[in-house]
């Protein structure tokens, strides 16, 4: 993309500001159907996520929320319907797609961290060779992420040497430093140890705080009451319903919502 | 009753061990003798070396004819290695019919090639690219010109004349450095999801992999002529370099192709969503991985390849295994009981030599590349 100055987190932050004042939704996703083989996984996906929302989609496992999220980067095809992610709709076309992915940064599971990187090459790898940022540079917004998310001392360790939370951190920072325009979490803390949740929760919540615009699939139900602008539930492939998060959790209109809300909060 | 049961008062002092727990004899104990049956294995171990290294080392050295010998001396022993034999035949052993004035064109082969050789392989001198891109680009030109010659004022040395260690060197060395991406982008293309490519690529491997390497020499020698233009021929040298690199490469992309599968489908999805393309995605994080877990088997196939070069006999280049049968069917001055025996031997001793270091340099890369991702 042709942002004249990628480098520093604070010309990052004035780039999305701009975002801000533009009414165009950061992702449109109309009548959308993916299937793996026979098995329709998802159904007629319709939701747009303006600029600047923070969405948490929740629901049983095996509903289709990761597979949602990944087709918003393309790491899953869907095959019916329009993915329009940043005005750019998602084909076949292999460079359209790289160039989405630039601008959408995603958190998994399981870190997938680089393990033969040390943290700070897992930091710069992409800011240098796919956004052309000088080295120097690049090593110096690493920097300034990994002090964010409060581990700047571990920046020239490896990543298995670092605990769970530690690493979901710096995959956190590793996303950030491509200065992405929207982030995808999936399920970014149920890997981690209990103690481990909130230090990665907290660092969730100062994102959205700063206005990024992101997507998360988690259980963490505070974290969706605090941050989120809306909830989105999934059951079998579809959306069934979707709310603020107060009236979500206090006032669910649909009976498998009812049912997975008693599980989930008891 | 407050009975809160029994707590210690003071630290416990440290005392020594009931009995050592070090030394040669509990080594011994614990690695020699530690059942009836460990006893019995030992002593049968020990009852084989006994058995086969003396009369080995009586022959090599005890018995032998030194470097210094004649033939005569040779003839009367019997027992024994006439290295005498191989010292006066190393030439042929490393130069096949070189032209022996010339010689020092291969010696500045051989010496510009460990100079530019050896610091690659020591992680950590610098300059690391430049070395490479010395060895990779700069290095066969000059070598190749220098061998045969035609230029600046050199006599030009037809193939045919190269021979020995040095067909053996140059074969390995060209061989494996082909053999290596090309067995990387087979295995690539092996997994590719475009079908024309993943086809290609599985029918070049397959075929390649269900034929012995002879055969392939055997191809090499009728088929490349048939796809060059009318009259001209092709290199005896040459056919052998492509023949063996096709059949390491096949080799080669079967073992990368494990190295592959090993890797987490999570860190390809990790790579493509920061945006790095397909090439960026294998370069960088997928390759470095892969290739690590495999090294085993790589340098497998390199010590496979570098024995295999004695197989290119078949187009009729005489490498140093094949150099060395030459003389002992020939060199009539020099018969006698062990000489033939001593010249495969040291043919042996140099083939292990270097399949060795081979081995030995593969452990070492393993550890050093191993400290980052362990702990
Ligand atoms: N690669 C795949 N091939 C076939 N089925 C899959 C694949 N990935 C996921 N599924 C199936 O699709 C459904 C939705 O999966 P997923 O999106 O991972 O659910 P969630 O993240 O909500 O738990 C599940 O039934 C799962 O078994
Ligand atoms: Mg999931």
């Amino acid at each position: 993309m042709s942002e004249p100055s990628q480098t520093t987190a604070a010309s990052g932050q004035a780039t999305r500001q701009d975002k801000a004042t533009s009414t165009k939704p950061a992702i449109e996703i109309i009548g959308m159907h993916k299937w793996y083989g026979d098995f329709h996984v998802l159904r007629d996906i319709n939701l747009t996520v303006g600029d600047g929302e923070r969405i948490v989609i929740a629901g049983p496992s095996g509903s289709g929320k990761s597979t949602l999220i990944r087709c918003v980067n393309r790491l899953e095809e869907h095959q019916e319907g329009q993915i329009i992610v940043n005005g750019v709709e998602l084909t076949a076309d292999l460079k359209r797609i790289d160039e989405v992915r630039r601008e959408v940064g995603m958190v998994f599971q399981h870190f997938n961290l680089f393990p033969h990187l040390t943290i700070l090459q897992n930091l710069t790898l992409a800011p240098i060779w796919v956004r052309g940022t000088p080295k120097a540079a690049a090593e110096a917004t690493a920097m300034h992420y990994l002090e964010r998310v409060k581990i700047p001392e571990q920046a020239n360790k490896f990543p298995g040497q670092l605990s769970g939370g530690q690493q979901q951190r710096v995959a956190i920072a590793r996303s950030l430093c491509m200065q992405p325009r929207i982030m995808l979490f999936d399920e970014p803390t149920s890997a981690l140890d209990p103690e481990m949740v909130k230090e990665v929760l907290d660092v969730m919540i100062s994102l959205a705080e700063e206005g990024m615009t992101m997507i998360c699939v988690t259980h963490e139900m505070g974290f969706a009451r605090q941050v989120a602008d809306r909830v989105i539930f999934m059951d079998q492939g579809q959306i069934i319903e979707q709310n603020e998060p107060e009236q979500f959790f206090s006032n669910p209109q649909h009976e498998r919502t009812k049912l997975f809300l008693s599980q989930i909060l008891h | 009753m407050t009975d809160t049961g029994y707590v210690r008062s003071e630290l416990v002092a440290a005392k020594p061990a009931p009995n050592p727990t070090s030394g040669a004899v509990v080594w011994a104990k614990k690695n020699l003798f530690a059942t009836p049956m460990d006893a019995l294995l030992t002593a049968f171990g020990v009852l084989f070396l006994l058995w086969v290294v003396p009369p080995f080392f009586n022959f090599v050295l005890g018995h032998a004819v030194g470097p210094m010998g004649t033939v005569e001396e040779c003839r009367a022993i019997t027992a024994g290695a006439c290295w005498a034999y191989v010292y006066n035949e190393m030439e042929f052993f490393i130069y096949g019919f070189y032209d022996i004035p010339q010689l020092w064109r291969p010696n500045i082969v051989f010496a510009l090639g460990a100079l530019l050789f050896v610091p690659l392989l020591i992680p950590k001198l610098p300059f690391k690219r430049i070395n490479a891109l010395l060895f990779l680009f700069v290095y066969p030109v000059v070598a190749y010109f220098l061998l045969a010659g035609g230029v600046f004022g050199l006599s030009e040395m037809p193939t045919e004349k190269w021979g020995g260690l040095l067909v053996t060197l140059i074969i390995s060395v060209v061989g494996i450095t082909l053999a290596f991406p090309l067995g990387i982008v087979l295995a690539l293309g092996r997994q590719s999801t475009l079908p024309v490519i993943k086809t290609i690529c599985v029918t070049f491997i397959e075929l390649i992999r269900s034929v012995p390497l002879i055969t392939i020499l055997f191809m090499a020698s009728i088929m490349l002529p048939l796809f060059m233009p009318q009259g001209m021929t092709v290199d005896k040298l040459l056919r052998a370099l492509v023949g063996v690199t096709l059949f390491t490469s096949a080799y080669l992309a079967e073992v990368v192709r494990g190295g592959l599968q090993a890797i987490p489908r999570g860190q390809y999805e990790a790579a493509a969503s920061l945006g790095l393309g397909y090439w960026q995605r294998m370069y960088f994080i997928i390759l470095p991985q892969a290739l690590k877990h495999v090294i085993p088997g790589i340098v497998n196939s390199f010590i496979a390849l570098f024995k295999d070069t004695s197989l290119v006999y078949i187009v009729g280049m005489k490498d140093l295994l094949e150099a060395v049968k030459t003389k002992n069917d020939s060199a009539l001055e020099w018969q006698s009981a062990n000489t033939a025996t001593t010249g495969y031997l040291f043919a042996a001793i140099v083939f292990w030599a270097f399949c060795f270091s081979m081995s030995r340099y593969s452990m070492f890369m393993e550890r050093r590349l191993n400290t980052g991702h362990k702990r």
